[in-house]
């Protein structure tokens, strides 16, 4: 087993008493206190992330849209300055290698996150494909931290009161606790919050400020993946890879309009011809209304009990508090509504297709002007 | 009460041996959300897994620390599976067997034993 890398946080989450974890080649925490108190807290009040092991790198040079485009499905032409948006980096078969966020905080070309897993793969991939003066500059030098929670725009603005004005997926460079960041409204938990990125040597101290907010408490990995999983976001590697299409993956909204005309995305053969004829299978999300967790792996079946797909996510919604999933189905068995089974440890458990984000997203939308 | 080195524990009455995860383990495992208690008048063997405890994040076996027949099994669980965090060596317990072969408790480890085993951990 290689050597775990660390965040510039590490001896701040062991301080707290963290769990620690192997996660993405990193050690990470897991959980402080308790994954289902982290999760409510996050809920209810302002949840404090340590998502540093994730990959930030700049793109940079006259035609880095252009270029950047070649990778993407998104209008990134279009996007305006101060915004950010979720695309999808496409294989050649238009499969999901990554998911990610791209924006312009600034006039310094495109700021990109990936994640952790993925990471070298993406960045080699990109870098084995620069052309002209594109480049591509890690940000290994940089941390970033997620705070998450309806009362985390209140904390932000008692540090800098302009960050109110951003609204969800707005993208700046600011000077914030006397460092150079990147700050974007956003994040993997449905709820209103930021995802800020740090110089490395400034990230403690910006961390344990964050937390003398009485406001604000560290939560680990274990909540942030019930979290996203009660707001129907996918998680590469499991709810999504790179034999995974857009369509199939209810990913089409990172599909944008101008591009599906063109089809000069990687893969548009494939992926315009699922939007036109459907996908073999489509990614829904499962009520599981009996029995124990139907956790990644766990065979879907049809109402007759044939096996039609298999759960990729799932676990308990502390929110909810009952058992929710998501998996794939062929589309004549994804209509909400459908009535499904799981079978977990070798045993049916009834599951109905339900809408998702699971728990309903609170991002805070400007009000238009 | 006896411990095994898979964090179950063990306390026989009469013939009858009631079965749970350590304290160790439930602290280990975080909060449980489900519980699967066995059968009753299932037959177990010494080690097979018997039960299944899950935290939010994954689901862990449960392994039988003696062979015999489950003739009790703690339902309760199922509507509090958090009880096994609050109290895993007393209300938390899982199942009672009837034990085919006391000689198999022998082999376990004592509170002291299983302390000094924890502590290599």
């Amino acid at each position: 087993m290689t050597e775990l890398k660390t965040t510039p946080l590490n001896a701040a989450h062991r301080a707290l008493g963290a769990r620690m974890v192997g996660f993405g080649g990193y050690d990470m925490p897991v959980q402080y206190e308790g994954v289902l108190a982290e999760h409510r807290w996050t809920r209810e009040h302002a949840g404090l992330f340590d998502v540093s092991h994730m990959g930030q790198a700049r793109i940079s040079g006259a035609d880095a849209i252009g270029w950047f485009e070649r990778f993407v499905p998104g209008d990134y032409q279009i996007l305006k300055d101060g915004k950010q948006k979720y695309s999808l980096l496409l294989n050649d078969d238009g499969g999901i290698m990554d998911d990610l966020m791209a924006g312009k905080p600034d006039h310094g070309g495109l700021y990109v996150v990936v994640n952790a897993g993925n990471k070298e793969e993406d960045f080699a991939y990109l870098q084995a494909r620069l052309e002209g003066d594109v480049t591509l500059t890690r940000l290994e030098d940089r941390a970033l931290l997620a705070i998450q929670g309806p009362e985390a725009a209140e904390v932000m603005a008692a540090h800098e009161p302009v960050l109110a004005e951003m609204g969800f997926m707005d993208s700046a460079r600011l000077m914030l606790f006397g460092a150079d960041c990147f700050i974007s409204r956003s994040g993997y938990t449905g709820e209103d919050g930021y995802e800020i990125s740090v110089p490395g040597d400034q990230a403690e101290r910006i961390w344990n400020t964050l937390l003398e907010d009485a406001r604000v408490k560290p939560i680990g990995l274990g909540a942030r993946d019930s979290l996203r999983l009660e707001a129907g976001l996918p998680l590469h590697g499991h709810d999504i890879d790179p034999t995974t299409s857009p369509v199939e993956g209810a990913l089409t909204f990172a599909l944008s309009k101008s591009r599906k005309e063109r089809a000069d995305f990687p893969g548009a053969d494939r992926i315009l011809k699922e939007l036109a004829d459907g996908p073999a299978r489509v990614r829904v999300g499962l009520h599981v209304k009996e029995g124990a967790p139907a956790r990644e792996g766990a065979e879907i079946a049809d109402a007759d009990g044939t096996v039609i797909g298999t759960v990729t996510s799932g676990g308990p919604s502390p929110t909810l508090g009952h058992n929710i999933a998501m998996g794939y189905v062929p589309p004549h068995l994804s209509a909400l509504g459908m009535d499904l089974k799981v079978i977990v440890r070798g045993k049916p458990a009834a599951a109905t297709v339900i809408a998702m984000p699971f728990v309903a997203q609170r991002y805070y939308r400007k009000p238009r002007a | 009460m006896k411990f095994t080195k898979d964090h179950e524990w063990v306390k026989l009455d009469g013939d009858v041996a009631t079965v749970g995860i350590s304290k160790h383990a439930a602290d280990q495992l975080g909060d449980v959300v489900f519980v699967e208690v066995p059968e009753i008048g299932k037959t177990v063997g010494k080690g097979d897994s018997f039960a299944v405890v899950e935290s939010v994040k994954a689901a862990s076996d449960v392994y039988a620390p003696v062979s015999g027949e489950v003739v009790e099994a703690n339902d309760a669980l199922s509507g509090a599976p958090e009880t096994v965090n609050a109290d895993a060596e007393g209300e938390g317990w899982f199942a009672k067997i009837k034990v085919s072969d006391a000689s198999q408790i022998e082999g376990l480890m004592d509170r002291a034993a299983y302390d000094a085993f924890l502590a290599t951990l």
